[in-house]
């Protein structure tokens, strides 16, 4: 089969992230980044689904910074075949509409069976860019798949719902979105990295158009204030719960 | 490319490239997340974790500095090192099994074997398929290996082999055996001894305190008939073993500096957060003494050990020059490891802190590939013209 993974280039889960100058954007500096782990289930899933196979490709999609090229070759060493990265500048980066548009004008052209995707970006917390790419593409999206099976030009996804699981199908070609417990994404081995250098990364400019809404203003989250110890031993419960009720109102 | 979140005070990963911290990661993540989960019961128990040898295998830790057509990865020296790194922060005796598998045993038979010894064995060893030993060591020659009595006779198309090898790593799990032996004329030659051949035991060596997740064995040879075409071809003499230990210590040089950052980081994290007289131990002049040598020194090392590695890439790396490293490199991890502990008070002795297994570890390291005190005397040879060693 032929897949198609987006994935993006965000910053790493353990930085410390910075406020920027301007108050509405985040300050690079010092900052590391790594494949969006949403995406990460993505990518192990085409290489699983094409080594059930026994061919197929895998190509993986991003709009991104030029930097993005070191989160595609992470996705290249775990064993995807090509890229394509559409380059933009970080700041436009944030409207899911503009990107789901850029991504959807060349998965088009790409002629996948299956186009996968991380059900977010860790970054953003969109939860935008999968459906509105099956939206623009105009194919179904089965969403936060958590097993995927492939047969029969068919998909069938099973999903956590409130209290139980979904399954769900759709012909191919559709997009799906990884969840966490797809799958255990591989570690890139060493001949996987030494192989990832010499495949090859298409540079294009990312048509972005101006997004819908404009980001005011980013704050940090208040300063938990300190706790309070309000007794010790039995005696303190009834005093516990008077100002769980009276003072936070949570009982 | 993200660099790994380590001690990094003088941007010592700057200069590495993608490739190189994505090696780095690879090693470091899975070792974090496959094989610490696994360390305390093994060094209790005094075993190896087997069942991850094949993960290590497809991943191409085993001889990843060797080409591709014998299934390894062809990786330079420095990421090569950097997954000794990441080994030895883990454990020891975990870059140990990588040590001798690729430095030991496949760099010899890839450097001095026969075109059919490495097609047979390279590609196996580098998958953990088979697991390899270096047999060098005897009970009476440690420190001077060319006094070695392990004797081999010519018998027709067969070399039949007397004698013993004593803490020989891995030697009780080995497949394959590389055993270093005089022949008739008084030469150092490498024999390859598979398992199964009569007169061929390794018994396993108990009691250990140190290098606990790690097999060490003996190599009992009586009479052991091993063909001919089992001998590695292109090397004569004691210049044999020897160019195996300089990978091999290679190797250790950075492991050591891994083992060092891993309890350094734990020395950071438990004074930060252990409140006594009403402050973290942090805070104290004394804890910030211990704190600044331990990056010092680690930083120190760092830097040392890149410039052997970008040497060791050029092809201009010497011996002496590894053996200065291993010199500067163990004495520090072994030194950091012990104060870590001091810092971690009573908590330091049990096995949920890494840094008394790491010291009692680092023993061993100090005095396998060449103690200490030899690799001084290895140095002192090399600037004085005088040889000191007997
Ligand atoms: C856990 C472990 C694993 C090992 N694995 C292997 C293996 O896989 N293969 C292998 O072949 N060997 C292995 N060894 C053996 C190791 O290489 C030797 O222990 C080492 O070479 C030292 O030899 P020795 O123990 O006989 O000590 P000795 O040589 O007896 O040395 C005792 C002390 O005397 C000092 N000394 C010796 N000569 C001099 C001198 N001229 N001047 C000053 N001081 C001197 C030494 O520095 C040391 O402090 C292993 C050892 C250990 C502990
Ligand atoms: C095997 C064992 C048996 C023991 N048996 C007993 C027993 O029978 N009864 C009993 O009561 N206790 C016992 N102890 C406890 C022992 O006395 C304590 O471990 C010791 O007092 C240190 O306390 P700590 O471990 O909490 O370390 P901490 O007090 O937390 O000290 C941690 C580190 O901070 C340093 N530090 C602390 N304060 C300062 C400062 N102001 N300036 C500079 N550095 C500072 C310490 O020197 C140490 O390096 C035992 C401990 C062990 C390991």
């Amino acid at each position: 089969m032929k897949i198609v993974v987006c994935v993006k280039h965000v910053p790493d889960t353990e930085t410390k992230v910075a406020i920027g100058d301007d108050g509405k954007s985040l300050n690079p500096a010092g900052v590391k980044y790594i494949l969006n782990p949403y995406d990460e289930f993505a990518v192990e899933e085409a290489l699983k689904l094409n080594e059930a196979d026994g061919d197929g490709e895998v190509i993986v999609v991003s709009v991104g910074p030029e930097a993005a090229q070191s989160s595609i070759r992470t996705a290249l060493a775990m064993g995807a075949d090509r890229a394509v990265l559409l380059t933009a500048e970080e700041s436009a980066l944030m409207d899911g509409v503009s990107i789901a548009q850029v991504l959807a004008e060349e998965v088009k052209t790409l002629e996948a069976d299956v186009i996968l995707t991380g059900k977010m970006a860790i970054d953003d917390y969109g939860y935008q860019v999968g459906s509105m790419l099956g939206e623009l593409l105009n194919l179904p999206v089965l969403s936060t798949a958590r097993e995927l099976t492939i047969s029969d030009g068919k998909a069938t996804i099973v999903r956590d719902i409130e209290g139980g699981k979904e399954t769900m199908e759709a012909p191919l070609p559709c997009v799906i979105t990884a969840e966490k417990g797809l799958n255990e994404p591989r570690y890139p081995s060493l001949k996987g990295i030494m192989q990832a250098k010499k495949k090859p990364i298409e540079m294009k400019e990312a048509a972005l158009t101006d997004g819908g809404f404009e980001i005011l203003e980013m704050t940090y989250p208040p300063e938990k204030p300190a706790g309070r110890i309000v007794g010790e031993g039995p005696e303190a419960a009834a005093e516990l719960v008077r100002l769980l009720r009276d003072e936070a109102k949570v009982i | 490319m993200a660099q790994l979140q380590t001690t990094d005070f003088m941007d010592w990963s700057g200069s590495f490239d993608d490739q190189e911290i994505m090696i780095q990661n690879t090693a470091h993540d899975w070792v974090q997340e496959r094989f610490m989960p696994t360390i305390r019961s093994h060094y209790q128990a005094g075993t190896f974790p087997m069942e991850l040898v094949p993960e290590m295998g497809e991943l191409g830790f085993f001889g990843a500095n060797l080409p591709e057509t014998y299934g390894c990865a062809d990786i330079n020296n420095v990421a090569y090192g950097l997954i000794m790194h990441e080994l030895e922060r883990g454990d020891s005796g975990l870059r140990s099994f990588a040590s001798v598998q690729g430095a030991l045993v496949m760099w010899p038979i890839w450097q001095y074997g026969s075109d059919e010894q490495k097609q047979k064995w390279l590609p196996k060893l580098a998958s953990g398929e088979l697991i390899g030993c270096f047999g060098l060591t005897e009970p009476g020659h440690g420190s001077d290996p060319g006094g070695m009595v392990t004797r081999a006779r010519k018998d027709g198309d067969n070399y039949v082999l007397n004698g013993a090898k004593m803490w020989i790593t891995n030697s009780p799990l080995a497949h394959l055996a590389l055993v270093w032996a005089k022949d008739e004329q008084d030469v150092v030659r490498g024999f390859l001894v598979e398992r199964g051949t009569p007169g061929f035991e390794t018994p396993e060596i108990r009691g250990k305190l140190s290098l606990r997740a790690s097999v060490t064995g003996e190599i009992v040879l009586q009479d052991c008939r091993v063909p001919a075409k089992n001998v590695l071809p292109n090397i004569q003499g004691l210049r044999g073993p020897l160019s195996c230990l300089t990978q091999a210590r290679y190797g250790i040089n950075w492991g050591a500096v891994g083992a060092a950052t891993d309890c350094y980081e734990e020395a950071l994290d438990y004074a930060k957060s252990r409140i006594q007289f009403d402050q973290p131990i942090a805070g104290f002049q004394l804890t910030q003494q211990k704190l600044a040598e331990m990056v010092n020194e680690i930083t120190k090392a760092q830097f040392l050990t890149l410039q052997l590695g970008r040497l060791k890439d050029r092809g201009e790396m010497h011996h002496w020059q590894v053996s200065l490293t291993k010199m500067n490199n163990v004495r520090m991890a072994l030194e950091i490891a012990r104060s870590t502990r001091t810092i971690l008070g009573a908590s330091g002795i049990v096995d949920e802190y890494a840094s008394m297994r790491h010291a009692n570890n680092l023993e061993s390291v100090l005095t396998y590939e060449g103690t200490h005190e030899i690799h001084t005397l290895v140095v002192g040879n090399q600037i004085t013209g005088i040889e000191a060693f007997r």
